[in-house]
């Protein structure tokens, strides 16, 4: 089906009022707790996987869908207002848009910041709409011996690749993959890694292991190095740009938007590199009369394009969660975690199999993105409200949920024990600079590759040689080596020519 | 480059993590050696990849630990530099709050053990009103409980309060 005939059915099924309901209540929830600090979309989309008993697929998953970006717009209020940047794609807006806030300019940064996410938003989510389905007609050729490669490309990418260390991201990756190892391997029907705790059996519930690692490690963390005081709240001020404003605005707003998706349709996801590359290119092609409010006073296109670069990325990042079945975000993996309790599994077959689910989701982002801009300017004061909640009150209330969110799940005290056990692991994670995010992503992806694996050396008898003799799976493999030592070549050589 | 770091403990506790991580992968490797053989065929069996992800996480922490050896990464990251020092009291009082969970939630249900969690956490970031954190506390545990056994359907157990609702 292609791309004109997809969204006019997604629309039409998307644009019933029971869905508009659906949307509209995610981008709200979405935002509201996008704004607090420290929490991300991947946290409440988990907190919320209950739903998935309640209400039909579509409905959940447009639900999702505007929990997705309204966490995305939340969070950039956070980072303005209040210098905290909930999630790595962030920081850069908080780098300028804070310092935009403190010379009294957070109304512009807070348009600014809308109006890129909508922007970055319909570009992304034109993006999804006309590459999924190109995607698609590649994935429907790959067999199990090229997913595996494909598999171990994302790995690479989202944990070596990405953020500060390789040898820190690989740990946090081998920590997701033995969580998804424990419970019941599913083809020989035998008990692994339980230890003989028949909670055990049924594996270890991905919530847990989200709740535990953003809320519960978090928090733990905080308590840690507590010291008391009160955090400023910086005034929204006057939610307006000046003519120039918008002239500086716009070049970094697309210009954000075309160098984030890319990014996020690739395996390698993550939010941070292009959110950095779009900061570096704006304080380049930034007119020489501005270049100084970089760093100082706050400079526009240094908000306007990092904020437009993450939220395309963040769209991108649909793509091969939609067309692959790889989760490359925290968010991404636990949505497919979602779609895994209906019983459907993403990936090429969604598009031909569930062609209303995928577009009616498809039809709810553009929906989505547009109520976010109409909704959150006029309620930006609400936001700010949300934030002056004090940090006691805060974080026992994050723990109230995780606990609730948790023990949900089986009415199990064995649960508690791993979210608070694995919530301890998760604060020295943080103190110790480990990423989270290829924890989660190692969890869901882990089993489905290790099944690729044993289906490609089925096929192949055995032949390990497999993977390397099809051609495709061979230059998938050699992508993902070159992901893994190209920085450090690259460093090398640097260091030497500068040497 | 930096003075010399005012926490002088911080390469042995890079040390420690790197060594957490070795007994990580070496407690995998033990439970995948003890997943009994199978008697089905096939070519590769449910042991391999628990082996590889156990081994893998052997040669990870290896690697860690001689970063450590090394000086450690902790001194790179500004934000552990420059933290305040350890707040025992928040974290005693946070920890208190958990296990109370633990150990209430089966017997006295969600309501009780929650709200007590919450005013021993708000304890612990500093609030100095424990009665006003006790009457916040059973509104919001009472609002979770209702939005999620009745919004969301989700069973969570019963207890004293629950029982009465």
């Amino acid at each position: 089906m292609d791309a004109i005939s997809g969204l006019a059915m997604g629309f039409g099924s998307a644009l019933t009022p029971i869905n508009l309901g659906w949307a509209l209540l995610g981008c709200f929830l979405g935002t509201a707790i996008g704004v607090l600090p420290g929490i991300g979309p991947a946290l409440t989309i988990a907190l919320l996987l209950p739903v998935t008993f309640q209400v039909e697929a579509t409905g959940a998953f447009i639900l999702f869908c505007g929990v997705f970006y309204g966490a995305m717009y939340g969070g950039s209020t956070t980072s303005i207002l209040l210098n905290t940047p909930g999630e790595s794609g962030s920081i850069i807006t908080a780098l300028e848009g804070a310092k935009m806030a403190r010379n009294g300019r957070a109304g512009p940064a807070l348009v600014t910041a809308a109006v890129g996410s909508f922007i970055a938003g319909t570009v992304g989510t034109l993006g999804i709409s006309f590459v999924g389905p190109l995607v698609v007609e590649v994935a429907l050729k790959l067999g199990p011996a090229e997913y595996f490669s494909l598999m171990l490309l994302c790995f690479v990418t989202v944990s070596a690749v990405l953020g500060g260390s390789a040898l820190r991201g690989l740990t946090s990756l081998g920590f997701g993959l033995m969580l998804g190892l424990v419970g019941i391997d599913l083809q020989t029907g035998q008990p692994r890694l339980t230890f003989g705790i028949p909670e055990l059996l049924d594996g270890v519930n991905v919530v847990l292991v989200a709740v535990a690692l953003f809320a519960v490690g978090e928090t733990m963390h905080l308590a840690w190095r507590h010291a008391e005081g009160v955090q400023e709240v910086r005034p929204v001020g006057r939610l307006w740009m000046s003519a120039s404003d918008w002239k500086r605005s716009i070049g970094p707003w697309l210009r954000g938007s075309f160098l984030g998706f890319p990014f996020g349709v690739l395996p390698a996801g993550g939010t941070e590199m292009p959110t950095m590359l779009s900061y570096y290119a704006e304080r380049k092609l930034v007119k020489p009369e501005h270049r100084a409010e970089f760093g100082t006073t706050g400079a526009i296109e240094g908000v306007a394009g990092p904020e437009a670069a993450n939220n395309a990325a963040a769209a991108g990042v649909l793509v091969p969660m939609l067309t692959l079945g790889l989760p490359t975000s925290a968010t991404a993996a636990i949505m497919l975690s979602a779609f895994q309790s209906y019983g459907i599994q993403p990936g090429p077959m969604l598009f031909t199999q569930q062609p209303v689910l995928v577009w009616t989701l498809i039809a709810s982002l553009y929906i989505a993105n547009v109520m976010l801009v109409v909704l959150n300017l006029p309620l930006v004061g609400l936001w700010a409200r949300i934030l002056k909640i004090p940090t006691p009150q805060l974080y026992a209330g994050i723990l109230v949920f995780a606990t609730i969110g948790t023990y949900g799940i089986s009415n199990s005290v064995t649960d508690l024990v791993l979210l608070y056990g694995i919530g301890i692991i998760a604060m020295f994670m943080r103190r110790f600079d480990f990423p989270t995010a290829p924890v989660v992503i190692g969890m869901i992806l882990g089993p489905m590759a290790e099944q690729a694996l044993r289906q490609a050396l089925t096929i192949s008898q055995g032949d390990w040689t497999t993977f390397v003799t099809r051609p495709i799976s061979l230059s998938i493999l050699l992508l993902a080596l070159l992901a893994l030592a190209g920085p450090r070549l690259w460093g090398a050589w640097r260091a030497r020519r500068a040497g | 480059m930096k003075q010399p770091s005012p926490q002088a403990g911080t390469p042995r506790a890079d040390l420690g993590v790197g060594l957490f991580v070795v007994l990580l992968g070496l407690l995998t490797v033990y439970a995948a050696w003890a997943i009994p053989d199978s008697p089905l065929y096939a070519q590769v069996g449910a042991k391999a990849v628990p082996y590889l992800v156990g081994g893998a996480l052997v040669v990870l922490g290896a690697g860690l630990s001689a970063v450590a050896l090394r000086g450690g990464w902790s001194r790179d990251i500004e934000e552990a530099m420059e933290a305040p020092p350890t707040n025992w009291r928040a974290i005693g009082l946070l920890g208190a709050g958990l296990l109370v969970q633990i150990a209430l939630i089966d017997w006295l249900g969600f309501v009780i053990a929650a709200t007590i969690q919450y005013v021993l956490v708000c304890a612990a970031f500093g609030s100095r009103r424990p009665l006003r954190d006790l009457a916040i506390g059973i509104i919001v545990t009472l609002g979770a409980f209702i939005g999620f056994s009745r919004l969301l359907g989700v069973n969570i157990g019963a207890g004293v309060l629950e029982g009465i609702l």
